[in-house]
């Protein structure tokens, strides 16, 4: 029988206090018997002989110096099975769909060993998301974790939506999962996921890990915690490729500025605490690919930056650490083009690992690199022209400004349905590309142009 | 003695009953959790632990080893891949599979290895302190000097030669001294040394900006910052495969998971451009990814700069990559959070200007304790939040390091890469090099390349112009100068990392490539000023040419083409 506590000496925000307890260990779970009956879960952050301090998941509301405190004596675990695919939990993993608890196959730690660098296998398989600016300018690939940097007011979520349901490695028929782990996101969006995820029948293959706004902001630390932690198991157990859709990094990072505040931490940048690279490094870090297993784990998180600033810590820490980032701006989209994905900004990292001859296409790099420079320039010259007009500019600018128009009106801009595969989008690319005077493309070989170039390819 | 954990708050342990030394390593806990002293304060102790201290409970035993965090050294350091503490990752992955769960000690050399030792020395000689006893092949083309421990020395008794363990007598003294290959050393303790020398010999690393524009010298120090996606872990990790250095000493502190696989992966395959063995027979990486323990992140660092100062009292030139300094930066500040010191800066520790020029000043040229000639080029990313060069880990690196090669995001965007900024890059040891460059690269290379300097700046003045009234506002000449500065960006200063030639350009290339643009702006200057029409100056072939002969195998063939052919289209302009 695991002994109860009332030891209670201080409750400040969602942290409690106790006095004169066996040995505890450090991160074990907890549970506290409110007077009214009902049970909470914590976790404990500082142990010692005389004081322990639990963090409280659903909050302190309702706490009182007469709550009996239960230390179970081991960390927070997940039960994990293959059933919990199709199945809607709350943020702390219990059913919210009115269905049985998920009988566990296994109970897994949640927060998740490191990997070893050595057992890691580099990404290189390519993902067709459908999407051109993100397969033909900033190309996933599995095991990768690259998240969206948007902002509030933005189609962010359509964006995740389509890449959940477009998203496959052409010419491969493996299984494959989708956990969605919401975090302070409002009853409505988690809506509209849901609907479109039964809609599409997406939801089967799905896991859905559920904390909402008005949910306790700290259940919100071990929200992505759960459903990385179900992801690892359905990859590297089951041999399934996982992509997992955090929604909002934003979210969690307030969350744990709050437990900061609460235990009276010095702050770092903006409030934030000193560790927070380390914390959001141990969620996003959970994405790979091991060596001799079958499964994988991608990443695909949304961060709504405040006030659109990249610059802000929780922007700035994630870049870090992420292997990439697609920007959402909100200049294309007041233009109207969706995805309004600004490709300047954006980076896929591994992207020249998962691309080429045998995986995309033998030009894709070159034609990539010449319209990032392409367009960089014409957006430059997009400056020039409010001050001089557009006269002024040379023959060469001003097909460089033409450039960067049509590369937005046919090359960004698509349905939100419209499932672009690989080629689509290069030949959309080589399509623009023409448009431009053959001198300029220096940064694709002869050869290539030969081979693709409209003028070239049809005699 | 034992002690027992008083109190667990995340990595920091504070633990009571024993009397340990600062920086000791202590076993914590049932299961051996590695840490080590940082705080003694009455009859507690505060431990920084190296592993995941989840579960562990007041009152689990401590013991004391007595000694403070050091590293092994002997053959069989490289090729090996170790995390910040010298564990070997591949030993780790045997012991415990995919993950890494704690508890696990593993040694950092293998001790059931055996090498060839022959020695250099006999019965009867003495010795002192660094000097050499013996070699081992170590790898195809390194041979590992077996040197007395800094801090013994006496007359040898007995001295064997053969097949040996590293931890087997290979020589004892008359005075009772017993020496192995292997010996120990704390890493936080820099290994002494004879005396420091004033670097004089660049650090060839075939990337032109660097080479051409802001060298740095082997034995001094460079900080490469810039914000995410500027490309800083490419050119770190460029340097660690081109540079003409014997060893290298790869840091990842701090940094993607998936990028360090790649790098495990990509470097047993690379050749070595000098021996054409891979790169890998000369390399030790140490990797601790970001979701690795904080205080085994901070300990990096030191663990890697330790191996470097043993390569380099064998004599060796040695270059050390750390990427990032700015993550050990935040481990120190997150352990300094967790003591609940009073912080400095940004919540940095007040101590990170100090640790930082600490860890800057193991770089060098030296004469070891045993006479031989090596250095170590230290070259440090930094990542600064939000790209603000302003903030306290770069401004305290610009305080120390001697090169300063500055990313800059916007030339990432617009794929120009290596995105170094020219501007605002800088070398100090451009003056102290000259002599070498003139010597051995071309009496005219320091004049060229003060000139293209000059004309970049003088670039940088006129697009303020251009940007106000467009470029064909500007006189001829100005648009002249914009053009062959178009030149030197894109064709000299751009760099593939990735093209399978570019990727390395000897300074045999950079020289001829630099000097073809400069004759192009001779011959266009000169046709200006004979009244030939700028465009019909820039619609040559020849210059568009230019552009993609450093992408040729057969360089020498293709610029001598172009070369011909710019001659010949710049006589059928004529002019008056």
């Amino acid at each position: 029988m695991t002994k109860e506590y009332k030891t209670i000496t201080e409750i400040a925000g969602p942290l409690i206090f106790l006095e004169k307890t066996e040995p505890v260990g450090y991160g074990e779970l907890v549970h506290i018997n409110l007077p009214d009956g009902t049970t909470k879960r914590g976790q404990v952050l500082d142990t010692s002989a005389d004081i322990v301090a639990v963090q409280v998941f659903e909050g302190t509301g309702g706490l009182n110096e007469e709550s009996g405190v239960v230390f179970t004596g081991e960390t927070i675990k997940l039960p994990v099975s293959k059933d919990m695919l199709g199945r809607i939990l709350s943020g702390s993993g219990e059913p919210l769909d009115g269905g049985p608890r998920i009988v566990p196959e296994d109970r897994v730690d949640v927060n998740g060993a490191s990997m070893n660098p050595y057992s890691r296998k580099p990404p290189e398989d390519f993902i067709q998301t459908g999407i051109s600016t993100i397969d033909g300018t900033n190309t996933l690939v599995r095991g990768q974790k690259l998240p969206i940097f948007s902002g509030s007011g933005l189609p962010h979520n359509e964006i995740a939506l389509q890449i959940a349901r477009q998203a496959k490695v052409p010419g491969s028929t493996e299984d494959f999962a989708v956990v969605f782990a919401a975090m302070g996101i409002t009853n409505e969006e988690a809506q509209y996921f849901m609907q479109d995820f039964e809609k599409t029948g997406a939801l089967e293959r799905a896991v859905v890990f559920l904390n909402l706004a008005d949910d306790p902001a700290v259940e919100r630390i071990i929200t992505p915690r759960l459903a990385l932690t179900a992801a690892e198991y359905l990859a590297y157990e089951h041999d399934m490729h996982v992509l997992v859709i955090l929604t909002d990094i934003t979210n969690y990072c307030e969350a744990l500025r709050q437990m900061g505040a609460a235990r009276e931490e010095v702050p770092g940048r903006r409030g934030y605490p000193g560790y927070m690279y380390t914390d959001l490094a141990s969620l996003y870090e959970r994405a790979g690919v091991i060596k001799g297993r079958k499964g994988s784990v991608t990443q695909f998180s949304i961060l709504t930056m405040p006030g659109d600033d990249i610059t802000h810590p929780i922007p700035d820490l994630s870049g870090y650490i992420t292997e990439g980032q697609i920007v959402v701006s909100r200049e294309l989209h007041r233009k109207g083009i969706y995805p309004p994905i600004n490709v300047l900004p954006s980076l896929s990292r591994l992207m020249n690992s998962g691309i080429g001859d045998g995986k995309t296409r033998d030009d894709h790099k070159a034609v990539s690199d010449q319209m990032y420079a392409g367009y960089a320039e014409g957006r430059d010259l997009r400056g020039l022209v409010a001050i001089v007009g557009k006269e002024a500019l040379s023959e060469r600018d001003q097909r460089i400004l033409e450039f960067a128009d049509l590369f937005e009106n046919r090359f960004v801009r698509q349905g939100r349905d419209e499932d672009r595969n690989i080629e689509d989008t290069l030949n959309v690319a080589w399509d623009i590309l023409s448009e431009l005077p053959e001198a300029l493309l220096t940064r694709v070989d002869n050869k290539y142009i030969e081979k693709y170039h409209p003028a070239h390819k049809s005699n | 003695m034992k002690g027992e954990i008083y109190r667990v708050a995340g990595p920091v342990v504070t633990i009571t009953g024993i009397k340990p030394k600062m920086y000791d390593v202590v076993h914590v806990g049932h299961e051996g959790l590695m840490g080590e002293v940082i705080r003694i304060k009455g009859d507690k102790a505060t431990v920084q632990v190296y592993e995941d201290t989840s579960g562990i409970k007041p009152g689990e035993p401590v013991v004391n080893t007595g000694m403070s965090l050091s590293v092994e050294l002997g053959p069989g350091l490289l090729e090996s891949i170790y995390d910040g503490i010298q564990r070997p990752l591949k030993v780790l992955q045997e012991k415990m599979g995919d993950f890494i769960e704690r508890g696990v000690t593993a040694n950092g050399l293998d001790r059931e290895k055996n090498w060839e030792f022959k020695p250099v020395l006999s019965a009867g000689d003495s010795v002192k302190g660094g000097e050499i006893i013996g070699v081992v092949q170590e790898t195809e083309n390194i041979e590992h000097k077996i040197m007395v421990p800094p801090t013994v020395s006496g007359t040898v008794e007995e001295i064997k030669s053969g097949k040996f363990k590293v931890d087997e007598t290979i020589c004892t003294l008359t005075n009772g001294a017993e020496i192995s290959m292997m010996q120990k050393w704390p890493v936080r303790k820099p290994r002494p040394v004879n005396k420091k020398f004033i670097p004089n010999r660049p650090l060839i690393t075939g990337q032109r900006i660097l080479d051409g524009l802001f060298p740095v010298a082997k034995g001094g120090t460079a900080a490469i910052p810039g914000p995410f996606g500027s490309g800083k872990t490419v050119t770190q990790q460029q340097l660690a495969k081109w540079s003409d250095t014997d060893i290298v000493v790869y840091i990842g502190c701090g940094e993607r998971g998936n990028e360090m696989a790649d790098v495990l992966n990509e470097f047993p395959e690379l050749q070595d451009p000098k021996t054409g063995r891979p790169l890998m027979e000369r390399t030790v990486l140490i990797a601790n990814t970001s979701n690795m323990p904080v205080a085994a992140r901070e300990a990096s660092v030191y663990t890697g700069i330790t191996i470097a100062e043993y390569y380099r009292d064998m004599g060796y030139d040695v270059s050390l990559m750390a990427d990032s300094s700015s993550r050990w930066a935040e481990a120190m500040r997150e352990i300094s959070s967790r003591l609940e010191e009073m912080p400095g800066e940004e919540g940095y520790p007040a101590y990170l200007s100090a640790r930082l020029s600490e860890f800057y000043e193991r770089a060098g040229v030296v004469r070891s304790l045993g006479g031989e000639e090596g250095s170590i080029t230290v070259i440090g990313a930094v990542s600064p939040p939000g790209g603000d060069f302003s903030e306290p880990v770069t401004q305290n690196t610009l305080r120390i390091v001697k090169v300063f090669w500055a990313l800059d995001a916007k030339l990432a965007q617009r794929r120009h890469f290596p995105s170094i900024n020219w501007l605002t890059s800088y070398s100090l040891y451009t003056q102290g090099l000259s002599d070498w460059f003139t010597e051995n690269v071309a009496p005219d290379w320091v004049p060229l390349r003060d000139n293209a300097m000059d004309l970049l700046q003088q670039e940088s003045e006129l697009q303020e112009i251009v940007q106000l009234v467009g470029s064909d506002a500007l006189p001829e000449d100005q648009q002249l100068i914009l053009e062959i500065c178009r030149m030197i960006r894109e064709y000299f200063l751009q760099q593939n990392a990735f093209h399978p030639v570019d990727t390395y350009c000897p300074f045999d290339k950079q020289y001829k490539l630099l000097k073809a643009i400069s004759k192009y702006s001779d011959m266009a200057q000169a046709a200006l000023e004979n009244g030939v029409p700028m465009k019909d100056i820039l619609s040559l072939g020849s210059k568009d040419e230019l552009a993609k002969i450093k992408f040729e195998e057969d360089f020498d063939g293709a610029l001598n083409t172009v070369l011909t052919k710019m001659d010949k289209e710049f006589a059928a302009l004529g002019g008056n």
